[in-house]
């Protein structure tokens, strides 16, 4: 019998999106059965960490990392992995750019530790015992993987071939990458981007844009959009101009501002400070008078009144691999 | 925080970006005059402050500056007219940005400088100079 090529999936810090991304593609999942022996993936079956030691090197064709690196538990899987696999792809936006994981990174690991064991208003016992990699009890050791400083993504600890990008990645560019493989097209260029445009959402969305002049800052419940105009001229936050199109414009079409799960355009390193030089030639700040850079911070405040979570809002999926990383670390 | 000595020893590296029309002259006319300058600065000249992308910021900070400073035009007086109202409003939300990653407004200052400003010019950088050095540097999670 002709032994077919090994796939694997694994998730590190995730959600589980990618994984129902990838049976989203429907019947279509029994041909990736046909042509792969799909053997590794924790959400969907009961293969061990050590049957993938056992391995030789290089001996899953294609291995699928979802979820971003928060722990040590997840970096060594990254290496395995990595040892492991002829193609190592970043599926999805936390193993690309860290996403809402990544978020994490505007915070210290102490504040998080405090947050959630020490400080959070529902707990008991604001004292308790906080994780430990390794804590005695009556019946033994237990042990946890160590909780590291920063969220990193794949990148950053291993070398990746291929990045799908999205939270999650649409299921049609899913199959669209997993047939090219199938069908033995080449996959372009090694770190390429695959199942993504090259140019942004705008490219995608089928609103209309005129002005480009944004004199107030709405969040999305405050205001009902109109279905015709551009998102961002109404003054939501639309990240569309600052996002990989692939989608097919899916939010703004729904009267939903775009969150830039695709990560930033070719071209764009961040995606944060490429939304920032574009809001500096759309907001109007006009009605402070004369340029006069006090009257203009001042109108800014008011702006950003309705932004309580600017870095968190610019960088919804991508802190981690922006170009600091994260908030500053002692 | 630092203890006296270390705000003595350390040595920031400021970068600075000069608009060609205006603050590059000045900082000519500062050399020409023999003018002492900090030695802490390194300068980029770009055609205007319009052209300073926020993420040439960040890379600076990425890359080791522990400031950066953009000099341009005084409002009303930008060659392509309103680069640096641009750059004002760039630099009001970056502030903002740069805040929640826990880097303080003196570690990135937009200011004015027209051509004859050598005096202003050297006054501007010592006093950013001297801010970043009682700041003390800085670190980011990423690791390149
Ligand atoms: S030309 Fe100097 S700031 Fe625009």
């Amino acid at each position: 019998m002709e032994t077919k090529p090994k796939l694997a999936m694994y998730w590190a810090a995730s959600c589980g999106g990618c994984e129902i991304a990838l049976v989203n593609i429907h019947e279509k999942i029994f041909d990736v059965m046909d042509s792969f022996d799909f053997m590794f993936c924790p959400c969907l079956m009961d293969t061990k960490y050590h049957d993938i030691e056992a391995l030789a090197d290089g001996s899953i064709a294609i291995t699928f990392f979802n979820g971003a690196l928060r722990t040590d538990e997840n970096i060594h899987m990254a290496r395995l992995l990595r040892q492991k696999s002829q193609l190592l792809i970043a599926f999805g936006s936390c193993a690309a750019e860290g996403c809402i994981p990544g978020l994490g990174n505007l915070s210290s690991r102490q504040d998080l530790m405090d947050r959630i064991y020490r400080d959070s208003l529902t707990l008991d016992d604001h004292q308790g015992p906080l994780p430990a990699t390794s804590t005695g009890v009556v019946e033994g050791n237990l042990t946890l993987p160590e909780f590291l400083p920063v969220v990193k993504t794949l990148g950053q600890v291993v070398a990746v071939d291929y990045s799908i990008p999205g939270c999650p990645p649409e299921s049609h560019q899913v199959w669209n990458c997993v047939n090219a493989v199938i069908q033995g097209h080449p996959l372009g260029a090694k770190g390429a981007i695959l199942g993504g445009g090259r140019s942004t959402v705008c490219a995608e969305c089928v609103r209309t844009r005129t002005e480009k002049k944004i004199r107030t800052l709405y969040r999305t419940y405050e205001i009902l959009p109109d279905a015709e105009t551009c998102l961002l001229e109404q003054g939501l936050l639309c990240m569309g101009v600052v996002t990989r199109d692939g989608c097919g414009g899916l939010c703004p079409r729904v009267n939903m501002p775009c969150t830039g799960c695709y990560g930033p355009p070719e071209g764009v390193l961040d995606q944060g400070a490429k939304m920032i030089s574009a809001l500096g030639s759309m907001l109007d700040l006009e009605d402070a008078g004369e340029v006069n850079v006090d009257d203009y911070a001042r109108r800014m405040d008011v702006l950003l009144e309705g932004i309580p979570d600017l870095a968190g809002t610019l960088y919804k999926y991508s802190l981690a691999g922006s170009i600091l990383g994260g908030k500053r670390t002692p | 925080m630092n203890g006296l000595q270390d705000v003595a020893h350390f040595d920031p590296k400021i970068l600075v970006f000069l608009c060609n029309w205006c603050s590059y002259a000045a900082s000519d006319k500062a050399g020409m005059a023999q003018q002492a300058q900090p030695s802490q600065i390194r300068t980029v000249r770009v055609m205007c402050t319009g052209r300073v992308d926020p993420q040439f910021v960040l890379h600076a900070f990425r890359k080791g500056a522990d400031g950066v400073v953009i000099l341009g035009c005084h409002p009303g007086d930008c060659h392509y007219k309103e680069g640096n109202v641009h750059a004002i409003k760039r630099h009001l939300l970056l502030l903002a940005l740069l805040r929640q990653l826990g880097i303080e407004d003196q570690r990135c200052r937009l200011d004015f400088v027209s051509a004859g400003e050598n005096d202003r010019y050297v006054r501007i950088l010592s006093e950013v100079v001297e801010q970043v050095r009682v700041l003390g540097p800085i670190h980011f999670p990423r690791v390149d």
